[in-house]
């Protein structure tokens, strides 16, 4: 039983659970509808597609989503039922809810995707949330390119009475850390803007957005819960596996000219996805997933396992936030790791020691081994060290992700760095993709 | 009733590397290159517990405390996230 009810639970009249329309059929869910005319969608042709949202009751509605499987597609994976069970379970009234469109990650696409093309049903989800949790504020916090068109979806969904409380947006700033959690509420609260805090045992579902117990929540997992919500949990599961139903929007970069977005559904392989042959598969160098704080693998790893986060963990990588990077042969690999690993160490927040200082310190160690390998003292032991001396050092997870991305870079192009300590780095006449950075950083 | 159980926690944040910490409690924290204190996550056996006590008051930015083990918990952390 939740601590505070949901406004309707007064209402009699409300079913425990409502009956529920058919969702689409196929492994295409958020992106339905999407192509080159896809333009922004008004409420009324986003209701027209997907129909209003049934009223639930909070605890029917805690167990829908239970049921459904549904984890958190920021990152972490998190089962979203628990996490909001813990909120309400933290005994505040006033809960907060945020949708966090943030998407620090230079490589990721696909939120800003659905802030411009599914703005309603990513506020369709905060508002079950909002209801489900009693929630008295619903934060959107986006980037200032997604600003306009989430400003005027909200007015229209004041107009039509859809929002159970008042919605306000902060403006995301431009950082790798701006979608971490602690460090989305500091933000919001006005102070350390986009920079976490050491949470310790007080994390955020307790105390956060004005001190309140706050549920920060990735757009694509509310626009996930607007689903559960109309068609329930059976239809959610139609598509996944069982440990991780439902699908994922990848951003995918390196196999096409452009980043594209795709839609996933969970448990598919990347080969099986993007159609690639045994001869695609062998014209790549490495594949990355889950962006800049993910890892690297082998394109034959990476092609073939199944896109779920336990599966990528279990060949040392992480879906993460669903960014794909596909490497092709050619540019030096040791080069590209070596510019984002400098690009990481300059995001950091510069709080903590050891991720001040190691960062620093694998970043040159990386440069070394890219550019002047002869000058790298101690070799690949000593920037696996340097790994080891930041796991787990920081307030956040940045560090960590850090120390993944260059420990799986090694691994991976082992024949490579191989290459590089006994012949000398590759010369200035390959090509180099360049892996995509932040436009500030252009 | 058994006795109390305790771990080490660093706030990463308010840690300067003034190293008092590892001058008091050598068995449990060693510096990194940088100066910075290098703990063990694990549980401290019951002799230490009065020294740890001593080094995390010790710390001028009171970046060291002693946290609580339950019995049942693992992660204190995890285990509230999980509560009911």
């Amino acid at each position: 039983m939740t601590p505070t009810a949901h406004r309707a639970d007064r209402r009699t009249s409300v079913p425990a659970r409502p009956d529920l329309s058919a969702g689409p059929s196929g492994p295409v869910r958020l992106l339905l509808g999407a192509g080159p005319a896809d333009a922004g969608v008004s409420l009324v042709d986003h209701l027209q597609q997907w129909g209003p949202v049934p009223v639930w009751r909070a605890t029917p509605f805690m167990d829908e989503l239970d049921h459904s499987g549904l984890r958190g597609h920021g990152g972490a994976w998190f089962p979203v039922a628990t996490k909001w069970r813990s909120v309400a379970a933290s005994g505040g009234r006033d809960v907060v809810v945020v949708a966090n469109g943030a998407e620090g990650e230079p490589a990721s696409d696909k939120d800003r995707y659905l802030l411009h093309h599914r703005p309603h049903l990513v506020l369709d989800g905060a508002a079950v949330a909002a209801s489900t949790l009693g929630a008295g504020r619903v934060v959107v916090h986006v980037p200032p390119h997604a600003v306009a068109s989430m400003r005027s979806a909200i007015g229209e969904r004041r107009r039509a009475g859809l929002d159970p409380c008042p919605v306000d947006i902060v403006v995301a700033p431009d950082r790798f850390l701006a979608g971490q959690e602690s460090s989305v509420v500091n933000t919001i609260n006005g102070r350390n803007v986009g920079i976490p805090s050491f949470v310790g045992l007080r994390p955020v579902r307790e105390r956060g957005v004005g001190g309140r117990p706050t549920l920060v929540q990735n757009v694509e997992t509310l626009a996930d819960v607007a689903l559960v919500a109309r068609f329930g949990h059976e239809w959610f599961r139609q598509v996944g596996t069982p440990g991780s139903p439902g699908t994922a929007l990848l951003t995918v970069t390196g196999w096409w000219p452009s980043p594209r977005i795709v839609e996933a559904p969970l448990g598919v392989s990347l080969a099986q996805l993007l159609g690639l042959t045994a001869d695609d598969v062998h014209s790549l160098q490495g594949i990355l997933f889950g962006g800049y704080g993910g890892g690297w693998v082998t394109p034959r790893e990476g092609g073939s396992t199944p896109l779920t986060e336990e599966a990528m963990r279990s060949i040392g990588s992480s879906l993460g936030a669903g960014v794909v990077v596909v490497l092709p042969k050619g540019p030096c690999p040791l080069a590209e790791t070596a510019h984002v690993v400098r690009y990481l160490d300059g995001e950091g927040a510069g709080q903590c020691g050891p991720c001040v200082h190691g960062l620093g310190a694998l970043s040159t160690a990386m440069a070394q081994l890219a550019f002047r390998p002869r000058s790298l003292q101690g070799g690949v032991p000593a920037i696996e060290a340097l790994c080891g001396l930041v796991e787990g050092r920081g307030a956040c997870r940045h560090p960590d992700g850090a120390a993944r991305f260059v420990r799986t870079a090694l691994r991976t192009f082992d024949a490579h760095v191989g290459d590089h300590l006994r012949r000398g780095p590759c010369g200035p006449g390959r090509p180099v993709l360049s892996l995509p950075l932040h436009p500030r950083s252009a | 009733m058994s006795r109390r159980r305790y771990r080490l926690v660093v706030d990463p944040v308010a840690c300067d590397g003034a190293g008092v910490c590892a001058e008091l409690l050598p068995e449990w924290i060693s510096l990194d290159p940088w100066g910075f204190p290098i703990v063990d996550p694990g549980e401290l056996p019951a002799s230490l517990v009065d020294h740890a006590q001593r080094a995390a008051s010790s710390c001028p930015r009171l970046a060291l405390a002693l946290v609580r083990v339950h019995a049942s918990e693992g992660d204190i952390r995890r285990s509230r996230a999980s509560a009911p």
